[in-house]
């Protein structure tokens, strides 16, 4: 130890990192009393039915991607309708069969199909890929690994998370198949339309089977959750106080927290629906005359609804960005060889903005009914949370400064996501305003605002880790060509996609449209939803770019043959290529500094496991 | 066989792309990592700068191009006095959040070019500035603190209701799977009251008949408003959340069903104006039908619309109503035109809970017609043209009691007689052939006393009236059809001396 000083040029090589962790790292016993395989793994254990976190988050992350296609898919479905409503889709008859009118020999979607694709579009991306698939991947991934940690709190329970998952995938997919079409009242699920089979065919099935699939996704977040907080708190190694957690780690605890605290207000909601439905009580209905006669319901209000479901609804999109947020900030820091700037600032921005997702949910409500005056501070509140998102994105900017950028497409991606937040962040401050909200509420400029914000921007989150956990997930690189093809295909592609909305919805032109030539005023428009279909096309198959990559690249990719090859100074790292249940073959890296001593004293990088120097002051003063 | 050619073309499409990735790892490491990496560096670091401009000029041509769409310019100007405010909210929050975003973007896209890796250089250890994190805390602070309050003053004047003694006209949109009613006052400048449990197919909204407020309310296919009027529309929903959205109004509120909302505006600028103004732009000039190039332009065919901006099930994208803003003159020459949805579909039908009631305008219709046709009496000679018939007096079945509505045509009889105090007159009752031939006799003749006794009581002398039956004898029309029948159950008056 007296041979490592700060003062000394060299970085640590594989030999000193082996001598310290075995010096001052932290003895569990682990091989003591699990001689061999703890896990007494075989091919169930290990690929199925696993415990281990790691390859949990594998399964979030490549069951994740089949949502993803299946959603995009979709999308693209319901575009070429948009885009192009003259032209022919009996192609696809085959596949949607009836949901494919054909009428002059034009076949067309049929509404119901299109707003069904719409709604479960919607649902699966926000809820089965930008939940399940990126919190509860790097979750899983990140959490044990950074906070040296052998695994999760309760690997039992996390695995358990899984699989209500993957049944909440297995319920949604089989409503695609109803005879009466799955659920088309749109992910907002909002009464009377979600509750009454009589206001619309998917509402019947298509809206029971949505209901489960969502209740039995709750159950995994929550048992997600539970495990990541619990670890966070009680699996931190020797050494690793709160103020040395990586940003991700801040970022997943902070994002378990809102998910435990608001997910469940979800479920009571989808009770109510459910009792609406089911046992004729009236939580959301009231005064109601639909299919020639008049409802017993009297006394409900639908806007109660929209208040439990908005209460989980808007911290959602945080569970969403603040993940991605954590893993740009780390993939910045590491590649730009500098700290992450303003490492506190980052901290309590993010404590800031999980705390006002709490108390903004009525802005997406303005517009409901909802007494004018409560909106006030719902305005206040909203138009404060632009002040720590703004001192996020400046602090990302100025990790950049004065850096020493080494491209890749986990850097390329970390970046573009600055700039979609950027982006997507500002047009917030617009629909925030509930002035302005009048004219632009449920216009496509919202559609714009979000899929720029936190569709494409957490995606861009998720793709940077994707690219940079890769090699600690397989022991395999990406391939880097493929991976910057993919970025700026993405990059642009996103933008012409989404950018072109706000010219729309500055128009007025309402989102949730199956047809745009019934009103003269929202008819201009016709060559620039082509342009977004054709976009939205080129787009998806930039993807399918980053799909064959990432199978590929699991057996075929460039081999990894040093642990640590983005020279990153947090835990992951120091495990071997080939990580086992159980990370650590010795004993468990204690903490000794902040992560992010990136080119100090000269130095490339400082592990977190190297004690400080003789008057070195930690945490990057 | 396209499917399996398409899947082919996919997997040919993959190959290439994986061959490309391969080769330029082969070229790595025949170079050396850190040589490829560096000019990876540069050349990814000069790909950032070029999207940079490219992407800001996108923007920007992009932003010129479809500058007749943002709020508040060319010809998409706000239509109604609040939406101005909107709009000029709408241009402030353009102007400050422009400027962010291309700061940030220069800064964030220049920095990656400019700091892009390198072997020869190192990164300076940079971990934070106190100083400028607590300038880019507060500079946005401040100018949220500024938005929040011009925001919340437009929005807390846009969204106040009226008051009493306030100038306005309420209207009423009720939205339902897929369409619109839209109520309107009529005279009394009230709505009346409504029942969801009163809807039927003879009752659209469920307008209770027995609250007079809805006697002249009236129902509209297009929404025709005076310029300048103050407008709330109270809005409500029969089934599923809609929302009444106008957007050249900027006006937008959900239709709750068991929640009636509200929304106040002013509209400033009539269809004919808003007409002229658009014909100055491009987008408008063009042929209304494409078939016909020399046919009217789009902005003579314009119209402001309602639509419908919550999702309320699969006719959601149709829910259309025609807007006109007209001046104070036409709107009252329209509104001479519309007929209340009482007096044209419900009176008089079983659902009518006024049937015993004749209301003033009523009176003073049948009694001008009653005074018409008296006179044409008066003034011809023979038995027949003397005789008149009362449309109006009605007995309750099978007995000679008076439903309470006959008073009225009896009471334009009283006027008449004591008008003329030299008037006597017979009063005949008539049955049709059904039944006993002696009931029907002393049926009529019971009849003819009821109406005799009715004016006797309001105090016309005894001997100015004689009171007959005829039975079935004198029938005026073919006894073996309803139509027939119903017309020879009848009661008569013969002026006998004038």
């Amino acid at each position: 130890m007296a041979t490592m000083t700060t003062t000394t040029n060299l970085p640590a090589t594989q030999h000193d990192e082996e001598v310290l962790i075995e010096q001052l790292g932290y003895d569990d016993h682990f091989h003591e009393h699990h001689h061999g395989d703890k896990y007494k793994s075989n091919f169930i254990t290990t690929y199925i039915f696993s415990q281990d976190h790691k390859m949990i988050a594998k399964q979030f992350l490549i069951t994740g991607m089949f949502w993803a296609i299946m959603g995009s898919l979709m999308s693209l479905v319901f575009r070429l309708q948009l885009g192009f409503p003259q032209e022919s889709l009996t192609w696809l008859k085959p596949f949607l069969g009836k949901w494919i009118v054909v009428q002059n020999g034009v076949g067309s979607l049929s509404p119901e199909f299109y707003y069904a694709l719409v709604t479960i579009h919607g649902t699966v991306l926000v809820f089965f890929v930008l939940t399940a698939g990126l919190s509860g991947t790097f979750s899983n991934l990140l959490i044990p690994l950074q906070v040296g940690a052998r695994d999760m709190a309760s690997p039992f329970l996390n695995m358990l998370s899984y699989w209500f998952f993957f049944l909440a995938g297995v319920v949604m997919f089989l409503s695609l198949f109803l005879s009466t079409g799955p659920f088309s009242g749109g992910w907002t699920a909002y009464p009377p339309l979600s509750i009454l089979p009589q206001a619309s065919t998917g509402s019947g099935a298509g809206m029971t089977l949505w209901a489960i699939s969502l209740v039995l996704f709750v159950v995994s977040v929550l048992l997600g959750g539970i495990n990541y907080i619990t670890t966070v708190l009680n699996l931190r190694t020797k050494g690793m106080t709160m103020w040395r957690l990586p940003l991700t780690i801040w970022a997943f605890f902070i994002t378990a927290i809102i998910g435990l605290l608001s997910f469940p207000v979800l479920v009571s909601a989808f009770l109510l629906v459910i009792f609406d439905r089911t046992f004729g009580t009236s939580f959301f209905l009231s005064e109601i005359f639909i299919g020639g006669q008049a409802l017993e319901h009297v006394g409900g209000s639908p806007v109660l609804y929209q208040h439990l479901f908005w209460f989980l609804g808007h911290p959602e999109v945080y569970i969403i960005i603040l993940p991605a947020m954590g893993l740009v900030s780390e993939v910045l820091s590491v590649h730009s060889r500098k700290p992450i700037f303003g490492y506190k600032a980052m901290v309590f921005s993010m404590l800031a903005i999980a705390f006002l997702s709490f108390i903004v949910w009525a802005h997406h409500m303005f517009m409901s009914g909802v007494n004018p005056f409560i909106s006030n501070f719902f305005v206040i509140f909203t138009l404060i949370i632009a002040v720590p998102s703004a001192v996020k994105v400046f602090n990302w900017i100025s990790t950049l400064y004065r850096g020493n950028i080494r491209f890749n497409a986990a850097s390329l991606f970390a970046i573009g996501f600055v700039s979609l937040f950027i982006s997507g962040g500002l047009t917030g401050i617009f629909l925030g305003n509930s002035a302005i909200d009048i004219q632009l509420h449920d216009t496509y400029f919202v559609v714009a605002h979000f899929h720029i914000v936190m569709g494409v921007a957490a995606f861009f989150g998720m793709f940077a880790g994707i690219y940079h956990w890769f090699p600690k997930m397989y022991g395999r690189f990406m391939n880097e060509t493929m991976g910057k093809i993919h970025f700026w295909g993405t990059l642009i592609g996103a933008y012409a996609i989404f950018w072109p909305m706000h010219y729309t919805g500055m128009a007025g032109v309402p989102r949730r449209y199956y047809a745009f030539d019934t009103f003269e005023t929202f008819r201009h428009f016709t060559e620039l939803n082509q342009f977004i279909t054709v976009a939205a096309i080129v787009t998806f198959t930039f993807q399918l770019v980053f799909v064959i990559n990432f199978f590929y690249s699991i057996w075929n990719g460039k081999k990894l043959t040093v642990k640590n090859p983005w020279g990153a100074s947090t835990l992951e790292w120091t495990t071997p290529i080939h990580t086992g249940h159980g990370n650590w073959e010795g004993k468990i890296p204690a903490v000794q500094r902040w992560p992010y001593d990136y080119g100090k004293n000269g130095r490339e990088f400082i592990p977190q496991y190297e004690p400080l120097g003789q008057g070195e002051r930690d945490g990057g003063h | 066989m396209t499917i399996l050619l398409g899947l082919l073309i996919v997997i040919l499409l993959a190959v290439v792309v994986v061959q490309v990735g391969k080769v330029s790892e082969i070229a790595a490491k025949i170079r050396g990592e850190e040589e490829v990496q560096d000019s990876i560096n540069k050349r990814q670091g000069f790909l950032s700068l070029v999207f940079m401009i490219v992407f800001l000029l996108a923007v920007s041509i992009s932003g010129v191009h479809y500058k007749d769409w943002y709020l508040g310019f060319g010809p998409h100007e706000a239509a109604s006095e609040h939406g101005s405010a909107i709009d000029r909210m709408f241009n402030v929050t353009l102007l400050a959040t422009g400027f962010v975003f291309v700061i940030t973007h220069i800064l964030l896209f220049y920095f990656a070019y400019k700091y892009s890796g390198s072997r020869k250089r190192k990164a300076s250890y940079v971990p934070h500035d106190d100083k400028l994190e607590i300038v880019w805390t507060i500079v946005p602070a401040v100018v949220m603190a500024f938005l929040v309050i011009s925001g919340l003053d437009t929005w807390n004047e846009v969204m106040a209701d009226v008051k009493a003694g306030d100038d306005y006209m309420e209207i009423e949109a009720v939205g339902e799977q897929f369409g619109w009613t839209i109520r309107y006052p009529g005279a009394d400048n009230a709505l009346g009251e409504r029942s969801y449990k009163m809807i039927s197919g003879d009752n659209p909204i469920g307008q209770n008949w027995k609250d007079e407020k809805n006697l002249d309310d009236f129902h509209a296919t297009e929404i025709v408003l005076p310029v300048g009027k103050r407008i709330r529309v109270r809005i409500t929903s029969k089934d599923v959340l809609h929302n009444f959205y106008l957007p050249h109004f900027r006006v937008k509120m959900d239709a709750v069903p068991g929640m009636p909302t509200y929304f106040v505006f002013t509209p400033k600028k009539t269809t004919e104006e808003y007409r002229n103004e658009l014909s100055n732009y491009k987008t408008y000039q063009q042929p209304a039908d494409p078939n016909d190039p020399q046919g009217e332009q789009l902005w003579q065919r314009f119209d402001y619309e309602l639509a419908c901006a919550e999702l309320c099930g699969k006719g959601h994208f149709s829910m259309k109503r025609i807007v006109k803003i007209v001046s104070e003159d036409e709107y009252k020459a329209w509104v001479e035109k519309q007929n209340s949805f009482y007096f044209s579909q419900v009176r008089g039908t079983a659902n009518d809970p006024f049937a015993d009631k004749w209301f003033p305008q009523e009176i003073s219709e049948r009694k001008a017609n009653f005074s018409a046709n008296l006179e044409a009496a008066r003034a011809a000679a023979g038995v027949d043209a003397k005789t008149l018939r009362f449309e109006y007096v009605n007995f309750v079945t099978g007995s000679d009691k008076l439903t309470p509505v006959s008073q009225y045509e009896l009471g334009f009889l009283v006027d008449a007689l004591n008008q003329y105090p030299n008037m006597t007159i017979e009063l005949a009752g008539h049955t049709d052939n059904t039944g006993d031939a002696a009931a029907n006799q002393t049926l009529s003749e019971a009849r003819a006393k009821s109406v005799y006794n009715f004016l006797v009581e309001k105090g016309i002398a005894p001997s100015r009236l004689r009171a007959v039956g005829y039975g079935q004898t004198r029938p005026i029309a073919d006894n073996d059809t309803e139509d027939g029948r119903a017309k020879n159950r009848r009661t008569e008056f013969r002026i006998l001396t004038q």
